[in-house]
């Protein structure tokens, strides 16, 4: 009988990179559904479009480097990528809006830091401040949420064709007509001096308790959150410490139903990108902090600044810009909540600092 | 332990200092000047000396090509006068006296501008006056010109200027296409004659404000590096091939069968 002899981590079950990724990708499912439902099929064909395109630009760089192309793109890493930044996409987002964005995530962010896994920034949102900042008048227009009284969701083929201009002058329809209003989070903050209850008309852009549509959405990234949360794909502590610092500042800071109101707490942890966010985006486990107290440290900042730029800044949503600057940060924070090393005793295993200067003295008497 | 220390450090300091001056003499030739000004030692691309204006004003060619000629007059003439003084200016005082030269040369160039293109010199704004404390032209001043005759300093700043302002409109080309679409747009604000030498490059462009924007300028600088790096890489690659070229015929020694 042959005894295999294997080293540790002395693991069961399935957890390659690629199979992590693919449950990502399974999980945004139920925001996927709301938001198409909502927005109409741009989103859905957004996400195909960025998926197409992601592939293409993997396989150009790997062919660059002269790295094995199977090996990358068996990872699906592009792909969540492709999948994250699709979804933030306004809906009849133009297809060069796509290729931008994808394109930088993946060549820039990705690429060019080393690949997977060396990459200090996490892709999706260095592709989508870019787009942001490069192209304000079309990353901000949002089609109104089906509900909504001026809202008219358009169909498969308009959606296409406002996307790919191409299609539609194959289809003869070379202008469609679409029309875009503000978001929720938005009009919240250019309600100029009107109370909540003013501006919460029933057939306005303001539903239940957040957007029309936009709490479905964060509904359904909520519960992909926790499927991923069971299957152990992400740990708690980033999610939690967000949404509680989000929750927390708005509490803090929530101002009544007045005209200086800030929005209530539900109103800030359903709209936007909250909940894609709190357990897509933020729990990257490449660019976000490893130790746990660093992960609530790293969540506990992203969450404080969504709520500033979201009420005291000039954007309306601020998960990407909240999401790098952390990025920045997570370095940082690991090296000064190294966790406690088994066998020492706390505060022993202070990083650099206590060995550099151990190392430098043994030099110098080394000199001497 | 701490004074054999200072000690090293000083000694480190000599050495780099005879280093310095025996490659200096040996960098008297004008073709190892120029290419270590226009390349080897660029500026911006191997130094990284005066980032400040290279990425603030190579958002068109029109800037980086404003700011590069006056960067230039202000290097080559700066290390003239630095190298016809530099038996004058003792150790004590010679950094005082250098900054004055550059100071009142910078001026000079700024009232040029101002005579003769006022509109790109309120462009360009605060930057002119900023060649003062381009690390460049001081570095240039202390480490060369101060040690060499006026002739050479002279080249040496003209090339270390031009190898600066090449890499500005280089950067200068690359944010203007991409950020706006055109190439040369506005170049009668500093050639009078060039008015019709836009290039549209691409028509009915959105244009792409990153590229404008300064992230846009440390990604361009960032890629022209890389791309400085790639190129004396293979170089010195191919150089290393040739040189190790193995000689034709047999190197075995034999020892086995009949030696005649």
């Amino acid at each position: 009988m042959k005894l295999e002899k294997v080293t540790s981590p002395h693991l069961h079950g399935r957890s390659d990179t690629g199979h992590v990724m693919r449950l990502v990708i399974l999980a945004t499912l139920p925001g996927l559904v709301a938001l198409t439902w909502f927005f109409g099929w741009g989103v859905f064909i957004n996400l195909l479009w960025a998926w197409i395109v992601a592939l293409g630009f993997e396989t150009l760089v790997v062919k660059i480097r002269k790295r094995p192309l199977g090996y990358y793109i068996n990872d699906y890493s592009a792909l969540v990528t492709a999948t994250l930044l699709g979804l933030a996409l306004p809906p009849l987002a133009p297809w060069w809006l796509t290729v931008v964005g994808v394109g930088f995530a993946i060549v820039i962010a990705k690429h060019l830091y080393g690949g997977l896994g060396s990459n200090p920034f996490n892709p999706a949102a260095v592709g989508y401040v870019v787009l942001l900042i490069s192209f304000p008048a079309e990353m901000s227009s949002w089609v109104p949420a089906r509900g909504i009284e001026a809202a008219v969701t358009p169909g498969f083929i308009d959606s296409l064709s406002s996307i790919f201009p191409v299609f539609g002058n194959l289809l003869g329809q070379p202008n469609v007509d679409i029309i875009t209003q503000a978001t929720p989070l938005d009009l919240f903050k250019q309600k100029q001096g009107l109370t909540t209850a003013e501006i919460w008309q029933p057939g306005s852009a303001f539903g239940h308790f957040a957007g029309v549509g936009w709490e479905w959405v964060n509904l359904g990234f909520l519960v992909g959150g926790i499927f991923l949360l069971q299957r152990r794909i992400i740990y708690w502590h980033i999610p939690v410490s967000m949404l509680g610092t989000l929750l927390l500042m708005s509490l803090i800071f929530w101002g009544g139903s007045g005209s200086e109101s800030n929005g209530s707490p539900m109103f800030h942890l359903f709209s936007g990108a909250t909940m894609l966010c709190a357990f897509f985006i933020a729990t990257d486990p490449v660019t976000a902090a490893t130790s746990t107290r660093g992960r609530l440290m790293y969540g506990a900042g992203i969450g404080l600044i969504i709520y500033v730029i979201r009420v005291w800044g000039n954007y309306p949503d601020a998960v990407a810009f909240a999401v790098l600057l952390m990025n920045f940060c997570a370095p940082l924070i690991d090296q000064y909540v190294q966790p406690r090393t088994y066998g020492h005793s706390q505060g022993q295993n202070k990083g650099h600092k206590q060995n550099k200067s151990k190392n430098s003295t043994s030099d110098q008497s080394d000199d001497s | 332990m701490a004074t054999s220390a200072d000690n090293n450090e000083l000694e480190e300091l000599d050495s780099t200092a005879d280093a310095e001056q025996t490659a200096e003499q040996e960098s008297l030739n004008y073709k190892q000047i120029t290419s270590d000004g226009l390349w080897k030692k660029n500026a911006a691309l191997a130094q990284l000396l005066g980032l400040c204006p290279l990425l603030a004003v190579s958002g068109s060619v029109v800037n980086a090509l404003g700011l590069g000629l006056a960067t230039m007059l202000v290097l080559t003439s700066s290390n003239l006068v630095v190298s016809l003084i530099r038996h004058q200016a003792n150790e004590t005082i010679r950094l005082p006296v250098f900054v004055m030269i550059i100071a009142a040369l910078t001026t000079c160039v700024e009232l040029l501008m101002q005579a003769f293109a006022y509109e790109l010199y309120q462009i360009l704004g605060i930057f002119i006056p900023l060649i003062v404390t381009n690390c460049i032209i001081l570095g240039r001043a202390d480490a060369f010109a101060s040690k060499n005759p006026p002739l050479v300093a002279a080249l040496d700043g003209f090339m270390m200027g031009a190898g600066f302002a090449l890499v500005l409109v280089a950067l200068g080309v690359i944010r203007e296409i991409l950020g706006l679409g055109t190439l040369f747009a506005n170049m009668e604000l500093l050639l009078p004659f060039a008015s019709n030498w836009e290039i549209v490059i691409i028509s009915n462009y959105s244009g792409f404000l990153l590229a404008i924007l300064p992230p846009g300028a440390f990604i361009g600088l960032g890629l022209l590096i890389a791309l400085k790096n790639n190129i004396d890489d293979n170089q010195a690659k191919r150089k290393a091939a040739k040189d190790g070229a193995p000689v034709a015929g047999s190197k075995r020694v034999r020892v086995t069968g009949n030696i005649s």
